[in-house]
């Protein structure tokens, strides 16, 4: 404020902000400036504020303290359109589009007045196209929403910002449903964004693209905001320990030892359930003592995999074969019988049930059997001692046994379905999306014990949409795209551009 | 303004709530009776003595309660699974009509000591089936359970009409639309010689013990609250949600159907078309206030009885229409769900 010309160069200023939620605090006196044609790097493990942050930027929530500026005009708290019409744009997680509406529609949607649809579309249609060419947003206007990949439904996400004439562009966690290549070409749009002057925040936890895309990164851990650095000035190593606040050592790579198959499947194929993908002739091998890698774009048949492996899911047609023999009905408590441990995607809406308590958590798998449960009856006080077991083996941080899951962080309600999988000794172990979420101290801890599972001769299939995981620990890696799984790669055989080419779906048998 | 959940509800909070709720109740019946030209004060202690003034009053109103404490335990029993069975009046008079087909002289070659328990498992069976066609229909098609065991209310109380003008009609009875009475030794006994209180109470609150004991220690209750709470969690952990949710409707139906048999061989000792003023639907109202806690459905089945029973005291004392007891009940059910809200979640403005 004392210097007019750097005044002017700031266009969004965030003063002192503050959030209570009851007794925690989300946002705490958060102070930040963004400038004209800059991108900002907002990193922070889950929980740590970000959502929070813009949530109140954007008038969701009221903060309880702070100001927030925009071009220099305060934005009146509190209400969700002030952000929008200041010129602020911001692409979702999870796009917000009408899947049975054009592009074009999709775009207009919500932008001009209903009575206004029908008229001025050639000029709408114009804008959406010159906006489109300069900066780089390929897209059919014409197409409908549903018949576009997860990509393209981004570019429509930006070009629905840019056509209210956004000058700051918030983008939270875009890149976690792209592939490779598709990342390099948002990369591109956001370089000829700022180079129009546009100004850039960027949400994100990959710290290889906070590095490539920021000028500058803003870190927040617990509410607070804990570091603000030149990107250049830093490195990848130094934010994650800014991030966690403490010095972290990923898992050591051990070589495996990799034993007899325990399942196969021979050109299994399933049912395509809703917008669920489903599997099309798919061959795999899990072999003991190996970890198998699945990488590829969600949505593109992990689901699918996931679900024929947990029981909730049979093939349609093929083969799938336990090395235990055949059962009668494929069931998840079948598979949970032939030693399937199952770690699920969603741990809030799958793995647990968020109402009950760690104990009644921790046998869901086991109580029908002793000694949770006898001739129809619980025992209680033998399930609170297995609970027990389980939060001290397995560094559960909680109140007690008796506790609701939902008051757990992700990392412990994580770790308590570990226990609960583990301490049933799986051959073989579909883990889902272990680790999303999940602060980089509990990643460490659940890639250890799948690494230490690994180890003790069960066949692990890991399921990651994110490829450096997959890459980091996985002895053997198939790619999955559109329901088709690729061959199996070896440790180090394929480059993550490589592996970006079969996600994209090239190099299939029947590709076209 | 929106809703903000509290983590961990305190005392003060989780009793608080509701007893504003049952404060306001109070203001709401004052404001009636003093609509009605009464006196407050004295409508309501006309109202508490009417319930439990006297010996009298107090077992009238357990008697009242016995109906809504089997169909209270069978809302609450399907609930607790997110099975929404709004047909407990249907399952209800499944008991009562098996009751009279059996209590008749059909049975009457058995001895009492078996003829009351046959009767019972009978009763229990019928109710039981009246739901199981709802639940198979909810499970195999996911054709909505609220719809069809509403409309099946409807159908059963038709069908019982018909019976009543027709077959089950009474030959001594005046042209009256009642069936035959029971047989002596089909009747259920009273608890206290000379007062009204029949063993229909007595075996009512053995169900609720024994729900209690199901819903607390089996694995079967530990299934109805996984189902009810996450079905997703449930079948992926291996939980047959489809088999727990017909268990469910058997259990309930049996229980509200245990309903109808103690109100025909317990009090009235035949069967009418008015036997129930919706004993079935205040059952609803049972289970909400209770929380769906076996317990708590014993407590408020006798509260509920007991507006009942003293409002229509009050209404012969003070000339104040017994309408005020369902409203009364109405604004409690509504200020204790509000209260319940309340205690679970903050409100918050912007």
């Amino acid at each position: 404020m004392t210097d007019k010309t750097t005044a002017q160069d700031i266009v969004l200023r965030l003063n002192r902000i503050t959030k209570r939620f009851g007794s925690l605090t989300a946002n705490d006196g958060i102070s930040f400036e963004l400038r004209r044609g800059e991108v900002i790097a907002l990193l922070g493990e889950n929980g740590a504020g970000k959502t929070t942050l813009m949530n109140i930027l954007f008038g969701h929530y009221t903060a309880d303290e702070g100001t927030v500026e925009v071009f220099g005009q305060p934005l009146p708290p509190g209400e969700p359109g002030a952000a929008l019409a200041a010129g602020v744009g911001m692409v979702h997680q999870h796009f917000t589009l009408a899947d049975n509406m054009s592009v074009l529609d999709n775009i207009l949607l919500g932008t001009e007045p209903l009575w206004k649809l029908g008229m001025g579309r050639g000029a709408a249609r114009r804008k959406v196209s010159d906006l489109a060419r300069d900066f780089g947003l390929v897209v059919d206007p014409d197409a409908r929403i549903g018949s576009l990949s997860v990509g393209e439904r981004q570019r429509v996400e930006i070009l629905k910002a840019l056509y209210r004439d956004a000058r700051i562009l918030i983008l939270d966690e875009p890149t976690a449903v792209l592939t490779p290549q598709e990342t390099d070409a948002l990369f591109e749009t956001l370089q000829k964004a700022v180079a129009q002057g546009l100004s850039i925040i960027f949400i994100s936890h990959k710290l290889h693209e906070v590095m490539a895309i920021s000028q500058r990164v803003l870190v927040l851990r617990h509410g607070k905001l804990v570091g603000e650095v030149a990107t250049q000035a830093t490195d990848r190593h130094k934010l994650a320990e800014m991030m966690v606040g403490a010095e972290i050592t990923p898992p050591a790579p051990r070589e495996a030892r990799p034993g007899a198959v325990l399942m196969s499947l021979k050109a299994v194929s399933t049912a395509a359930r809703g917008n669920q993908t489903g599997l099309r002739a798919v061959d795999l091998d899990l072999r003991a003592g190996q970890i198998t890698g699945l990488a590829g774009v969600s949505g593109n048949g992990q689901g699918a995999l996931a679900d024929l492996l947990s029981g909730l899911e049979v093939p349609q047609s093929g083969e799938m074969h336990l090395a235990e023999g055949e059962t009668a009905r494929w069931t998840p408590r079948a598979a949970v019988a032939q030693g399937v441990g199952r770690i699920p995607e969603d741990r809030h809406k799958t793995g647990t049930i968020a109402d009950f308590s760690l104990t009644e958590n921790a046998v869901l798998e086991s109580y029908t059997k002793p000694p949770i449960a006898r001739r129809g009856w619980m025992n209680w006080r033998e399930a609170e001692d297995q609970t027990r077991a389980i939060i001290e083996k397995y560094d559960v941080r909680c109140p007690g046994p008796e506790a609701r899951i939902r008051l757990l962080s992700g990392g412990n309600m994580q770790k308590l379905i570990l226990g609960r999988v583990f301490e049933a000794a799986p051959r073989i172990i579909l883990a889902n999306q272990p680790v999303r979420g999940l602060d980089i101290g509990a990643v460490t801890y659940v890639q250890e014990q799948l690494i230490a599972a690994r180890d003790a001769g069960a066949a692990v299939l890991l399921i990651s949409e994110d490829l450096d995981e997959v890459l980091a620990l996985s002895d053997v890696i198939h790619v999955m795209s559109e329901g088709r799984l690729s061959p199996e790669f070896a440790r180090g055989t394929k480059t993550p551009a490589e592996l970006g080419v079969w996600m994209a779906g090239q190099g299939f048998d029947d590709a076209a | 303004m929106r809703l903000e959940p509290v983590a961990n509800p305190g005392l003060a909070r989780s009793l608080g709530y509701p007893a504003v709720a049952l404060g306001l109740t109070v203001v709401v019946a004052s404001l009636l009776a003093l609509a009605a030209k009464a006196d407050p004060f004295a409508t309501l202690g006309l109202i508490l003595k009417g319930a439990a003034g006297s010996k009298f009053a107090l077992l009238e109103t357990l008697n009242r309660a016995t109906p809504l404490i089997f169909t209270g335990l069978a809302v609450a029993v399907a609930f607790r699974a997110k099975l929404w069975n709004i047909g407990a009046e249907a399952q209800f008079y499944a008991g009562a009509l098996v009751a009279v087909l059996l209590g008749t002289g059909a049975l009457g070659f058995l001895p009492g000591f078996l003829l009351i328990p046959a009767m019972a498992g009978a009763a229990m069976l019928a109710g039981a089936l009246m739901l199981l066609g709802p639940v198979m229909l909810k499970v195999r098609l996911g054709v909505d359970e609220v719809v069809t065991t509403l409309l099946l209310n409807f159908i059963m109380l038709l069908f019982i009409s018909m019976l009543l003008e027709g077959p089950l009609k009474d030959p001594m009875g005046m042209g009256w639309p009642k069936s035959e009475p029971l047989d002596r030794a089909a009747r259920l006994g009273r608890i206290v010689d000379g007062l009204r209180l029949h063993w229909g109470f007595g075996l009512a609150l053995i169900s609720a013990a024994v729900v209690w004991i199901i819903q607390a220690r089996t694995t079967l209750g530990y299934e109805i609250r996984a189902v009810g709470q996450n079905p997703q969690a449930a079948r992926f952990a291996g939980i047959p949600v489809n088999l727990v949710l017909v268990k469910t409707a058997l259990l309930s139906g049996g229980l509200a159907a245990l309903a109808g048999w103690s109100e025909v061989a317990g009090l009235k000792g035949n069967l009418t078309l008015d036997i129930s003023p919706g004993f079935g639907y205040t059952g609803i109202i049972v289970a909400m206030l209770a929380l769906l806690h076996p317990g708590g459905v014993v407590i408020s089945a006798i509260f509920v009885a007991g507006i009942f029973v003293g409002a229509d005291s009050m209404s012969r004392a003070a000339g104040v229409p017994t309408y005020i007891a369902d409203i009364l009940l109405a604004t409690a059910l509504l200020f204790m769900v509000l209260a319940i809200l309340l205690t679970r979640f903050r409100v918050v403005r912007g």
